[in-house]
């Protein structure tokens, strides 16, 4: 029983963490809503410079093979720095996807080196998120139809573009039509894998809401701490001091949750699915009053189009409903919670 | 990270939970009542004789040489079988851990035995008059006479004070000292001369606290726990304790969350009759789930050589408030029911007044945000 990360995990995220601390700043992010695709070409290559887009890819096709504990600290690093989700889809869930399908060794020899490298970029379309996110710029489109898989080209479908509240965000309608040239799974195999990528997505949104709320706390704690009224930095009031407090409080308890589901997605535990909407709940929350009260101890400025506050606020928004809305999340929980003996002292590892 | 039990994990939990299926006796008093203490003090001593009384003490010490994995093990089976609440708790979850970091060999022999049989009882001793949550104001003297020190004060919201033997606490032993400078860690007798026990009625209508009165009380110096004018230090190694980990494991609110589970759908025309009924008890069962990986974390940055920091202050919130959401859901199911001397009502109205007393003893919750934002977050004072 042991809760924490390894060295070698801490050590990858602080190289991840070193990198977007210098190429991922808010102007880096801001500059990146000037471009079609959301994102400034430099940081795409960072992506894969730092190995990102080879993490979830087999070793067999170039890749180091690694799973969703290795991801959670990551997917934290990504939602930090606000880095658009672009590049953590086609690297994470989308590559995992891909790995999984049954019969495809072709396919994947086709794409999965290429993605490793950081030559394809793969958005994912399913009814749980009907936007696609960055259709517009991936290469390859997997799209759900009936619970079957299909693989499109990004010149073969009709794409909408639709404006999110965050300008990183391209989220797309996408027109296509669906034929057994474009099927690479039928809805037996179809019906687990999606399953899979809506959870895995669901998990990286939340590693995404943890690193979001640490965020706009570390956002609210430097501003109030050099911010003065009544001739005191404002930090030092209570009120002021509570409202970071009860931030703190949500995502210290959501952690724990999110590591668990993590886990449990990497290992195929029966409850993986409940498990992750509750790191979406809990991680959502937290995220959701890291923003309420980081924008009510900003003040005015906090309401600024300059405050960078406004890049982590418009994020927490726009994930908050993504890949599961809160009815969905919270009726998976409570199906869960309220089963038979699901609670009780010693059900939470059994 | 790995978060399976191994097999050893496991044969202990079957353990335990033989033992427990064995031994648990029915639904005993109220603890604050002297039939109630009698028979609980009975229990801890059965517990502590089959070396139960508090898992991971050394077994030379009148435990069994647990880690803390196990000790959430044994608290999960204790509660699964429906066992007591501890009526030695202060002593056995917070000086205890505390007598293991700053205690000599003497004193853990001379007292952590004894309470884990209850043959010593303990209660704490921090609050005064003028010193709630601003403990530093403490004002209760203890001067040096030779090898005693002579105390003189009052120390008031003393948990079942009323029947403990011991009492372990701060008292000002440097003359003319301010704040938390010049305090030390004192354990006290209640029979000695000089000591006034005035028992105070709780909300439920029992004698669940006192306040307590010295006149010329003389404790030997070797009852000081950690250096003298050190006891600031020492203290808030307890209150780690009671806050972050022991005080309440998460096996206790699971237990509740069962029995709120039960009652849901025992009443299934309550979900009918107000539709976010349902959400409000899934909510505060997953938020016991998130209690108890959190108390598991904390177990395992421990076991990897972490210590209990100022996040201590979230778990203390995170538990009280999750109580009174417990409670709370349960009164809504229940409805009219609610206020009733009902079998089935009364335990949930119990369990609801004690919730509300969750966010002000072990340091009020205001307080405990003060910590996190001063400590962890690192805002101004």
């Amino acid at each position: 029983m042991d809760f924490t990360y390894t060295q070698d995990q801490k050590s990858f995220r602080d190289a991840v963490r070193a990198a977007f601390m210098v190429e991922a700043t808010p102007d880096v992010v801001r500059e990146g809503w000037e471009h079609a695709s959301g994102v400034a070409p430099a940081l795409e290559a960072l992506i894969a410079e730092q190995g990102l887009t080879a993490l979830s890819v087999p070793e067999v096709f170039g890749g180091l093979g690694l799973s969703d504990t290795d991801w959670a600290l990551l997917t934290q690093e990504f939602g930090y720095y606000a880095v658009p989700d672009a590049l953590l889809t086609t690297s994470y869930p989308a590559a995992c996807l891909i790995r999984e399908l049954p019969d495809a060794a072709n396919r994947q020899q086709a794409w999965l080196p290429a993605l490793s490298e950081g030559r394809l970029s793969v958005a994912v379309g399913h009814p749980l998120s009907p936007l696609v996110g960055d259709a517009d710029s991936a290469d390859l489109l997997l799209l759900w139809h009936e619970d079957e898989v299909h693989a499109v080209w990004r010149a073969d479908v009709d794409i909408t573009p639709v404006a999110s509240v965050d300008p990183s965000r391209r989220l797309c309608r996408v027109s296509w039509n669906p034929s057994s040239a474009s099927r690479v799974a039928d809805a037996g195999a179809g019906r687990e894998l999606w399953q899979r990528l809506a959870d895995r997505m669901a998990l990286a949104i939340a590693g995404e809401q943890l690193g979001l709320t640490q965020r706009v706390l570390d956002l609210a704690i430097d501003y109030t701490a050099q911010r003065k009224q009544f001739g005191k930095p404002i930090g030092s009031f209570q009120a002021v001091k509570h409202l970071l407090a009860d931030v703190a409080v949500k995502g210290e308890f959501a952690k724990p949750v999110f590591n668990r589901a993590a886990y449990a997605l990497e290992h195929g535990h029966p409850n993986a699915g409940a498990y992750v909407s509750h790191a979406r709940l809990a991680c959502g929350d937290a995220a959701w009053l890291a923003a309420r009260n980081g924008i009510q101890v900003h003040g005015a400025i906090g309401y600024t189009w300059e405050c960078d506050l406004q890049i982590f606020m418009k994020r927490i928004w726009a994930l908050e409903s993504a890949w599961g809305d809160a009815a969905y999340h919270k009726a998976r929980v409570a199906d869960w919670v309220l089963a038979d003996g699901a609670a009780g002292p010693g059900v939470t590892f059994a | 990270m790995d978060l399976n039990y191994t097999p050893a994990q496991q044969a202990f939990r079957a353990q335990v939970r033989a033992w427990m299926r064995e031994n648990v006796p029915g639904e005993l008093p109220d603890y604050d009542t002297w039939e109630g203490f009698e028979a609980h003090r009975a229990w801890e001593r059965k517990l502590g004789d089959s070396g139960w009384g508090m898992v991971t003490w050394p077994e030379a010490l009148g435990g069994r040489g647990c880690d803390l994995i196990e000790w959430l093990i044994f608290e999960e089976e204790y509660y699964a079988a429906g066992a007591p609440l501890r009526l030695n708790q202060n002593g056995i979850f917070l000086l205890g851990p505390t007598l293991m970091e700053f205690g000599t060999d003497a004193q853990k022999a001379r007292f952590l035995p004894r309470m884990a049989r209850c043959d010593d009882m303990w209660a704490q001793a921090w609050s005064e008059p003028g010193a709630g949550s601003d403990m530093a104001a403490i004002r209760t003297t203890a001067y040096r006479d030779g090898n005693h020190y002579v105390i003189n004060g009052q120390k008031t919201w003393s948990t079942r004070a009323r029947w403990a033997d011991w009492i372990f606490g701060l008292f000002r032993t440097e003359q003319g000292s301010q704040r938390h400078h010049g305090l030390s860690y004192l354990l006290v007798p209640l029979d000695l001369p000089g000591i006034t026990v005035r028992p105070i009625r709780q909300l439920n209508g029992l004698a669940g606290f006192a306040e307590i009165f010295f006149d010329e009380v003389r404790v030997p110096v070797d009852n000081r726990l950690g250096d003298e004018g050190e006891g600031w230090a020492v203290a808030m190694a307890t209150a780690g304790f009671e806050r972050g980990l022991m005080l309440r494991s998460p096996a206790r609110y699971q237990a509740t969350a069962r029995r709120l589970a039960a009652l849901y759908h025992a009443h299934p025309d309550a979900a009918r009759r107000d539709p976010a009924l349902r959400d409000r008890v899934a909510a505060a069962l997953a938020a016991t789930e998130a209690y108890a990986l959190s108390t598991y974390r904390t177990v395992s940055q421990l076991q990897a050589g972490g210590r209990i920091g100022p996040e201590a202050s979230t778990s203390k919130i995170f538990w009280s408030e999750l109580d009174l959401a417990l409670h709370e859901a349960a009164l809504a199911i229940l409805g009219k029911e609610a206020e009733l001397d009902t079998p089935e009502a009364r335990r949930w109205m119990e369990g609801f007044m004690f919730a509300q007393a969750g966010p002000i003893y072990a340091g009020s919750n205001e307080i405990q945000r003060n910590i996190i934002a001063e400590r962890m977050l690192g805002l101004p004072r």
